[in-house]
């Protein structure tokens, strides 16, 4: 209850920006759709062109014109994700445009040319009001469309709907996930509906119906842009901070707390989670963002390019140094935990065994069963470790990481690939086994701060406490309250910053 | 007056030839019909006075003047056009459907509304209860007028008609042909009207140009074609029509 209440308190700020994404696409598609489609009609050339072009666009995924937007445009949140929603609009559009157009009843050409009107005038007398039945049809299916995909500009930073089902999945918070589908269902249903009604008003040419069917669309647009209008009025003169992050519970913990640090200083948070890892990691360094927690590894293999393995100390220095020097960002230093992939056994069965370390598993390793999850066998990570201690199990499993839990805990499994800082581990008793050879590179947390941020000195003074502050045991504490314990994050983030004020 | 004056069309290179070396004149105020099956070239020789099609060969002038050197559109505002199926614009009104020709040459809107008022008045639809309809909320008789109206909005001298009066039924042709006919006379319009409606034909026409696989096979007064035996084609029809014009008048002696 407290849940579905805490996630119905972000419905003006989530549903205000997906309604204004959303519409602001539609108004776009149609803008751009219906003059192309006017000049489309005349030449077969020109219409095979367009629609086939717009054909195409409509076969690139959802997500990846989101993410391809971001890349073109080099710019994080509302304007890459309205383009590319505009794109994905503009199909059902042009095509029932061009259809309607085309297909009037000979009849009403003929007596139009007949009386003396040039081909223009046909055009926009005739065709273009005998269309307008058709067109709507076409913006009723592209306002569906849209209002679906504008859930997908959470992972390029566009506040949206998404936010709560990508965050909710993450988390196993299906009040979010509920909350968010069934607000982005609603308005496709409330929209689809209203359009509908003046389908059939321009069909029967019924004044009446028309009227009430733009009044219903002029209050839910309104409804819409009333908390984006608001916040325009809003007088408040804080700095923004925007805080990144990407798609997992730790990193919506981190950036609430950081956020409630930040909000403590005198700043305006503004909190972009669920992005993509590239995504976060570009848009800081061209200061879309100004701070989200990284990990040394990521920034080491991905980034850098890097597959040897360094010592923790190594990796953060060299890293540091190469992100300073390649976009101005800066590394503001380890938050004192790891997020790495880390092999784990139920507790019990490893201190029956005796088994500590990797060197201790590679004796029984033969005769045990390892999981892990989907990514983890295709990864550099486990042929280093399997290359430096000759690991040999009795079988393999990939599989989704919760089950993957659970299979261990039910003993389906012996050993799986888990992340060290997994909430889980504290929660199921499990033990993590120590790496001697360090062949798992080190993933430590890593506050990164944007070129701009780095320089203002309230903001470092802010975020600073937070280093070398969170060890492994307070991060997993964190994690569980989130992932097992079923608290918002918010609410383990304040819990987490309490702890830290202690 | 128009002239006509070896009007060919053919079509696909010269390969099918639909209206073949027709000549005719029609004078001012006359009314002449072309009669022929479909196919006959009778509607393609009407659409190359507007200019809905070009000839391929020929010419054709208005007044002395050749179409073909004339703007296509303004050519078209100049003459009224009403078709079967009457092709009524159905997202405009009745007024605003007959207003669409005075539109087009930019008549001031109150000239325009007294016009539209004055022509339903002429076509026997009073223009208060009717001016304001969709043509879906008329019956067909009823879009068949106003289809005359928008052809006579604009004070046209010459109308072109392509079986105007072929999808009414019987009762209502009849007492729209006897309307238009007095319109016609009253106003002095110079009509070309096309129809494979032999009765049609003969009770409408001033003069009946008969068209047989894209010729001209006879013209001439009703009186005059239905007797003509010179072309075996409208031997044939005129006998066919003759022949039942008996046979109606033997059932109406009898009943009586």
């Amino acid at each position: 209850m407290e849940n579905l209440l805490e996630q119905l308190s972000l419905l003006p700020l989530y549903g205000g920006a997906h309604m204004t994404l959303s519409l602001s696409a539609i108004a776009a598609g149609i803008t751009l759709s219906i003059p192309l489609a006017l000049l489309a009609s005349r030449t077969p050339t020109v219409q095979w062109a367009v629609l086939t072009t717009a054909s195409v666009l409509q076969t690139i995924p959802g997500l990846a014109m989101l993410a391809f937007m971001f890349l073109v445009m080099a710019r994080l949140g509302f304007w890459p994700a309205v383009t590319a929603i505009t794109l994905y609009s503009m199909l059902p559009i042009l095509r029932n445009t061009v259809t309607g157009l085309r297909d009037i009843d000979d009849n009403f050409v003929e007596a139009a040319r007949g009386l003396g009107m040039t081909n223009d005038q046909i055009l926009f007398r005739v065709r273009l009001p005998l269309a307008v039945p058709v067109i709507i049809a076409g913006i009723r299916t592209a306002t569906v469309w849209v209002v679906g995909m504008a859930t997908l500009g959470t992972p390029i930073g566009a506040t949206c709907l998404g936010n709560y089902i990508f965050s909710g999945l993450q988390t196993q918070n299906h009040t979010a996930v509920f909350v968010g589908s069934a607000a982005a269902a609603l308005l496709a249903i409330v929209l689809d509906q209203l359009i509908g009604l003046l389908q059939r008003a321009s069909e029967k040419r019924s004044r009446p119906l028309a009227i009430g069917a733009a009044a219903g669309l002029a209050a839910v647009v309104l409804l819409g842009l009333t908390p984006s209008m608001l916040g325009a009025l809003d007088r408040d003169e804080r700095p923004v901070v925007v805080i990144g992050g990407k798609n997992f519970s730790e990193q919506f913990v981190l950036a609430e707390l950081m956020a409630l640090r930040l909000e403590d200083a005198g700043f305006r948070p503004d909190i972009r989670t669920g992005l993509g890892s590239t995504v976060v990691f570009e848009a800081l360094a061209k200061g879309e963002i100004d701070c989200y927690v990284d990990y040394s590894g990521t920034i080491w293999a991905n980034h850098m390019k890097r597959d040897d393995v360094e010592d923790a100390e190594t990796v953060l220095e060299l890293m540091s140094e190469w992100l300073e020097e390649t976009s101005g960002a800066v590394c503001l230093g380890a938050l004192g935990f790891e997020n790495a992939y880390a092999f784990a056994m139920r507790g019990e069965d490893a201190r029956e065994r005796g088994i500590a370390s990797l060197d201790d598993l590679v004796r029984a390793a033969p005769s045990l069963r390892v999981a892990g999850d989907y990514e983890f066998f295709s990864r550099p990570e486990w042929a280093a470790v399997r290359d430096a201690y000759g690991l040999e199990f009795q079988s393999r499993t990939s599989l989704d990481s919760t089950l993957m839990y659970e299979g261990l805990v039910a003993g389906q499994v012996d050993v799986i690939s888990a992340f060290s800082s997994d909430g889980r581990i504290a929660a199921y008793d499990l033990t993590v086994l120590s790496d001697p050879r360090q062949a798992l590179p080190p993933y430590d947390a890593i506050l990164l701060l944007s070129p701009r941020a780095a320089l203002d000195a309230r903001i470092v003074d802010a975020l600073a406490p937070l280093i070398e502050a969170i060890d492994d045991d307070l991060m997993r504490n964190g994690n569980k309250w989130v992932d097992l314990d079923r608290l918002s994050v918010r609410e383990a983030a304040r819990r987490m910053h309490s702890a830290l004020s202690e | 007056m128009i002239v006509l004056d070896a009007v060919s069309k053919s079509y696909d290179n010269g390969r099918i030839l639909a209206v073949d070396a027709v000549s005719l004149s029609v004078e001012r105020g006359e009314f002449v019909v072309l009669l022929g099956e479909s196919g006959s070239g009778k509607t393609t020789t009407l659409k190359m006075i507007n200019r809905l099609i070009e000839p391929t060969s020929g010419s054709i002038t208005l007044e002395g003047q050749p179409v073909l050197e004339m703007e296509a559109h303004r050519l078209r505002r100049s003459m009224g056009y009403a078709i079967q199926g009457v092709g009524l614009f159905p997202h405009m009104r009745v007024a605003a459907n007959v207003a669409v020709v005075p539109r087009l040459l930019g008549w001031k809107p109150e000239a325009i509304h007294a016009r539209v008022n004055e022509v339903l008045e002429l076509v026997g639809l009073p223009a208060e209860e009717y001016r304001d309809r969709f043509p879906a909320q008329l019956s067909g008789g009823q879009q068949q007028r106003v289809g005359f109206a928008r052809a006579l909005a604009a004070k046209p001298s010459v109308m072109l008609m392509d079986e105007p009066f072929g999808a009414l039924d019987p009762i209502t042709r009849a007492d729209l042909q006897a309307e238009f006919k007095s319109i016609q006379e009253r106003l002095g319009l110079t009509v070309i009207m096309v129809t494979h409606d032999i009765f049609e034909a003969l009770l409408l026409a001033d003069r009946i140009g008969v068209m047989w696989k894209g010729s001209l096979a006879a013209l001439g007064t009703p009186r005059e074609v239905l007797h003509e035996d010179k072309h075996e084609y409208v031997r044939a029809l005129m006998c066919a029509a003759r022949d039942q014009a008996d046979r109606l008048e033997r059932m109406a002696l009898d009943s009586g």
